[in-house]
């Protein structure tokens, strides 16, 4: 009797490892902005590979709280983490995929790509200054277009978001009044305007609301058909958001001299530049116990760098360029280790 | 003597009895056990609000409770929009819902046609069942647009020179929130109030009816007095879940940090508060203000609560005299 139970409890301890060993599952959690592109990796790579990633896009802030409770294999966020806080928890960071934050407008009679703002018109707006959108500093740009005598609805995320994190790290850049006033982070205390849950929240106020503007990611701006300004930027020129316009502001980035890949793509420089671009980064520890999920992690992120760029775009994401991607896996190899100190990534 | 003749009695059956007096100390103490359980769930809350809210209670003390500050990049912290935001739309929810569900459920108790009463009945019952996320959703694309167009500029046209209405007509803010909540409360005070007008014993009705009283008489005087208690546990049933109602709320409130004056202003409230910043509050202070939230959202709730018993105790004792 004894020996029999004995028998089935090794059979189902055995079962349980072998069932362990066959779905390899890799797991994240963090941003919600690149949520669309990672799950359909993942599926791609999971049809390919047999390896399931399952990431839960809780949030930027989740994402960094999972990762340094060790829960996860990795974490992602929106927002870089500063050199000196990954020195602290033994972290290291590198930058995924990049993408566009679009500010949108409902205006009567005014479509995509026809209002021009500047960058002061825009944090006027979101400061409170700017309340009509006939204003004289606006039309100063739009010599042409009719605008309204309406007042200005300013529509702002209610959630944390990195979203928002990239869009008041653009405001604090191009204005002092609002760097000083509010700041730059994940969540701040608005001046004026209502908030809304998640970019599909700040979507559907834009859309009800006549005379507002907010701004979203640019996937949810091109998908609900909104309305989009041409931002006018660095180069004083006034750009419109599109995949090669965030390419642009991504392309004169210098990673090579970003330590820690801290880098922020607001307000490039370029001709083409679109001023609110931003990149969303990945976390993993230095020192990893279980070498064999964190190759298993990088394989991944390999795959996705050289083989998921079609995937990306089609979403409207912009891929890392390759000679980024050449660094990001020079720094795996270099910083990602076991616990012997031997590189993980060859 | 009665006694000691009943225990003769019983002799034959001591086996029994005795297993019987074991399975009642059993079961006594199950319940015991469940019904402590549930005190000491309500503590155990309480502890773990209060413990995980240190750090806020520490920085703000009592200012956290008038300061109207909420800004994670100073990491300062009031609670009082969130909380004005709370009270103010169960205020109006109550308002609008109390009169109504009460008169529903009058209509359906007695003055409906008999073949009318279980269909209505059964619809009101019907809409507490629909999740408050729908509601949001209804109050958003439907609601909102409607209130923007025609109720907001009616209002601001007749009503404009009270501050209460006006302002910029958006269709979102504090109005619709409170709208919204009412609409959802209304189906649980209705079908309670309803129930407890069906208890009124029909010969007390229908002496009333014979000394000549007319309809509105009758529910004036013998169906509201009799069902008050019961009336107002469903009126205090709806505005516990209006307290704490989150989803449907965050949909129509706007999510903004600004007292006014306008019910037409978006503004913010506890639950939704908590609802849309958790995930991302990434400070030890704006988490423990986050808790520091919830508690005071317990209290409250717990106050208002509280405060309903007492006076309904106060009340039926003062009926009774």
């Amino acid at each position: 009797m004894k020996k029999a139970i004995l028998a089935a409890a090794m059979f189902a301890i055995g079962s349980i490892g072998s069932l362990a060993q066959a779905a390899t599952t890799i797991n994240g959690a963090g941003a919600t902005f690149p949520y669309p592109v990672y799950s359909k990796w993942a599926w791609a790579y999971n049809k390919e590979t047999g390896v399931r990633l399952n990431y839960q896009s809780i949030g930027s802030g989740g994402g960094i709280k999972q990762i340094k409770a060790r829960t996860v294999d990795f974490g992602a966020s929106d927002a870089p983490l500063k050199p000196e806080e990954l020195d602290k928890f033994g972290l290291m960071q590198w930058p995924q995929i990049m993408g566009g934050v679009v500010p949108v407008v409902h205006i009567e009679g005014i479509g995509t790509g026809q209002l021009r703002l500047t960058a002061e018109n825009l944090a006027d707006i979101y400061l409170g200054k700017i309340k009509k959108w006939d204003d004289a500093r606006i039309a100063a740009s739009n010599p042409g277009l009719k605008l309204p005598h309406q007042d200005i609805t300013v529509v702002h995320r209610a959630d944390g978001s990195g979203t928002t994190w990239i869009f008041t790290n653009y405001l604090s850049k191009v204005s002092d009044e609002w760097k000083n006033k509010v700041g730059n982070a994940k969540s701040v205390q608005w001046p004026v305007g209502l908030g809304g849950k998640g970019n599909e929240g700040v979507a559907a106020f834009v859309r009800k609301v006549n005379g507002s503007i907010g701004y979203v990611e640019y996937a949810y701006a091109l998908q609900n058909r909104m309305a989009s300004v041409l931002l006018q930027n660095r180069a004083g020129n006034f750009v419109a958001p599109t995949s090669a316009n965030f390419q642009a502001a991504a392309a004169g980035a210098d990673w090579a001299h970003a330590k820690g890949y801290y880098m922020v793509l607001t307000n490039q420089p370029g001709a083409n530049s679109w001023p609110i671009t931003g990149a969303s980064f990945i976390l993993m520890y230095k020192t990893q116990d279980n070498p064999e999920q964190a190759r298993e992690v990088l394989k991944f992120y390999d795959w996705s760098f050289h083989h998921g760029q079609k995937i990306a775009e089609s979403l409207d994401y912009v891929p890392m360029p390759a000679s980024v991607v050449k660094m990001i896996e020079a720094s795996w190899k270099n910083e990602i280790k076991d616990k012997h100190g031997n590189p993980i990534w060859q | 003597m009665a006694r000691s003749s009943v225990a003769k009695e019983c002799d034959t059956d001591m086996k029994t009895s005795a297993n019987k007096a074991w399975g009642d100390t059993l079961f006594k103490g199950m319940t015991l056990f469940f019904a402590t359980g549930i005190l000491i769930l309500f503590i155990a809350i309480l502890i773990a609000l209060w413990h995980e809210s240190a750090p806020a209670i520490d920085k703000f003390g009592l200012s956290f409770l008038t300061s109207t500050a909420w800004n994670p990049v100073k990491d300062e912290f009031g609670a009082l929009i969130p909380m004005a935001g709370t009270i103010l739309s169960t205020i109006l929810a109550m308002l609008i819902a109390v009169p109504l569900s009460i008169g529903v459920a009058l209509f359906l108790a007695e003055l409906a046609p008999v073949w009318m009463r279980a269909p209505f009945g059964t619809a009101i019952e019907l809409l507490a069942a629909i999740p408050s996320i729908v509601y949001g959703m209804w109050g958003l694309f439907v609601l909102a647009p409607i209130m923007a167009d025609h109720v907001q500029p009616w209002l601001a046209e007749h009503l404009g020179f009270i501050p209460l209405f006006s302002g910029p007509q958006m269709g979102i803010g504090m109005l619709t929130a409170g709208l919204v909540l009412a609409l959802m409360i209304l189906p649980f005070i209705a079908s309670v109030t309803r129930d407890v007008f069906l208890m009124v014993p029909q010969n007390l009705k229908e002496a009333a009816y014979g000394m000549g009283a007319t309809t509105w008489e009758v529910v004036r005087d013998v169906m509201i007095p009799y069902g008050k208690k019961g009336i107002v546990g469903a009126v205090f049933l709806g505005m516990g879940r209006a307290l704490g109602e989150t989803m449907a709320v965050t949909f129509v409130i706007g999510n903004a940090y600004h007292l006014s004056w306008s019910l037409f202003a978006p503004g913010n409230s506890i639950a939704s508060t908590l609802a849309n910043e958790f995930t991302e509050a990434d400070s030890d202070v704006y988490l423990a203000s986050l808790m520091e939230l919830g508690l005071v959202l317990f209290l409250l709730t717990f106050l208002v609560l509280g405060a309903a018993q007492l006076w309904l105790k106060r009340g039926i004792e003062g009926g009774g005299k």
